[in-house]
């Protein structure tokens, strides 16, 4: 993802948005919290490609 | 070695062919007898080897609200001429007039088969839509540089009439047309990459004999003000497809890309859904399809009306061994879908 302006963190590459180890519960969780970050990622403002703490609201 | 004389027509906007400024930016197409402006400049460039018969001329705002049906007005304007070249601006930096430029020598050279040449600055947006189309030569960002981009654009349109060979770009001063040449070299790939990399490492010019693809800058778009009313859409480069794979979307090196709508499904079902990608493991992705694309984490969130609302189709393609370019024009189809659609932002999932 060269030059993305806003990049948050996701998984791994083969499973961006989960992790088949956890139970789904645990995992949907994880999700909902990747697409958090990414929300909230929309509506800073940058000027730079910036990578986002997903952990952070 | 009597030959025919050149018949050139000139294009030129608004400002350089003396109607006025920004203010008649709205003067639809006319052409005139002889050189205009710049053109007196081509003219003496050509000298005795061709005439500049007419100059046509057009507003920018009349050729940007309408590219296609202007740029054909404008070549049926020249035709009557019955030109063997046509020379454009230079345009420099001025974006509009680049547009329309490359658009009148891309049209000029399928309807009336003939070449065309046009110059400007690299940062011209001219120059991104119509490099491949057309002989584009390398001007500065200013009228400063006239005298050099005449000399280059008027000795290239020669060359062309004349049907002589045309250089490498960096040789004839023109943006690259994307044209890969085959070349004989009585040195080996090892020997010509070992002599490029010590003329890198001592600081001397070496051209490389493939460029690499330009990554452009994309200017972030400000963030979104009122999410909890907006509406965001989802987009993967992760390769999903429904069953079946309807639009056929190639495993790698893809050109296609598909939307594919969820409408009232509150988490993608891994039966509906196939993963077509040859550049990683897609197991847990074909398992569980909301783990590229989101849907059930999404439709809480606008349960919750942390969003406004889930743009209820998802866009989807392959992203390996994809060239850069098909990536833009994929890129900016997908954002033109998007936007006409409403959507205010989208998160694009990578895989």
């Amino acid at each position: 993802m060269v030059g993305a302006p806003r990049v948050v963190q996701g998984v791994k590459i083969v499973n961006p948005m989960g992790n088949e180890e956890m139970a789904p519960a645990a995992e949907q969780r994880l999700r909902r919290e990747i697409a958090t970050g990414a929300l909230n990622a929309l509506q800073a403002e940058v000027t730079e490609p910036t990578l986002f703490d997903r952990h952070k609201a | 070695m009597a030959s025919k004389k050149l018949r050139v027509v000139h294009y030129l906007n608004q400002i350089f062919g003396g109607l006025g400024s920004k203010d008649q930016a709205h003067r639809g197409p006319q052409i005139v007898d002889g050189p205009t402006g710049p053109g007196r400049a081509i003219q003496s460039r050509l000298a005795e080897k061709g005439e500049v018969v007419a100059t046509a001329i057009c507003g920018d705002d009349y050729v940007g609200e309408r590219i296609d049906e202007a740029a054909a007005e404008i070549v049926q304007l020249i035709r009557r001429y019955d030109p063997d070249i046509v020379i454009a601006g230079p345009a420099f930096e001025a974006g509009r007039y680049g547009v329309a430029c490359g658009a009148i020598c891309k049209k000029v050279q399928e309807t009336l088969h003939i070449p065309a040449v046009t110059g400007m600055y690299g940062e011209n947006p001219g120059v991104d839509l119509f490099h491949k189309d057309v002989y584009i030569v390398q001007t500065g960002d200013s009228v400063r540089t006239m005298d050099e981009a005449i000399t280059r654009m008027v000795d290239l349109a020669m060359k062309q009439a004349a049907g002589q060979e045309i250089g490498k770009p960096a040789e004839d001063g023109y943006f690259p047309r994307g044209i890969l040449v085959n070349e004989q070299s009585d040195r080996n790939g090892a020997a010509r990459v070992v002599a490029m990399l010590l003329d890198k490492l001592k600081g001397r010019p070496f051209e490389p004999e493939v460029l690499q693809p330009t990554h452009y800058r994309v200017d972030p778009a400000p963030g979104i003000k009122d999410i909890g009313t907006s509406t965001i859409a989802l987009v993967t480069d992760g390769g999903l497809v429904p069953a079946g794979n309807p639009d056929g979307i190639e495993s790698r090196n893809a050109t296609r890309f598909g939307g594919y709508g969820f409408k009232d499904i509150d988490s993608l079902a891994a039966a509906d859904y196939d993963v077509n990608h040859s550049g990683y493991a897609t197991v847990f992705t074909r398992q569980n399809p909301n783990r590229l694309i989101p849907v059930d984490a999404m439709r809480e969130i606008e349960r919750e009306k942390g969003i406004g609302k889930l743009h209820e189709r998802f866009y989807s393609t392959t992203g390996v061994a994809t060239r850069l370019e098909t990536a833009r024009r994929m890129g900016r189809a997908i954002a033109a879908e998007l936007k006409s659609e409403g959507v205010s932002g989208a998160i694009l999932t990578s895989t």
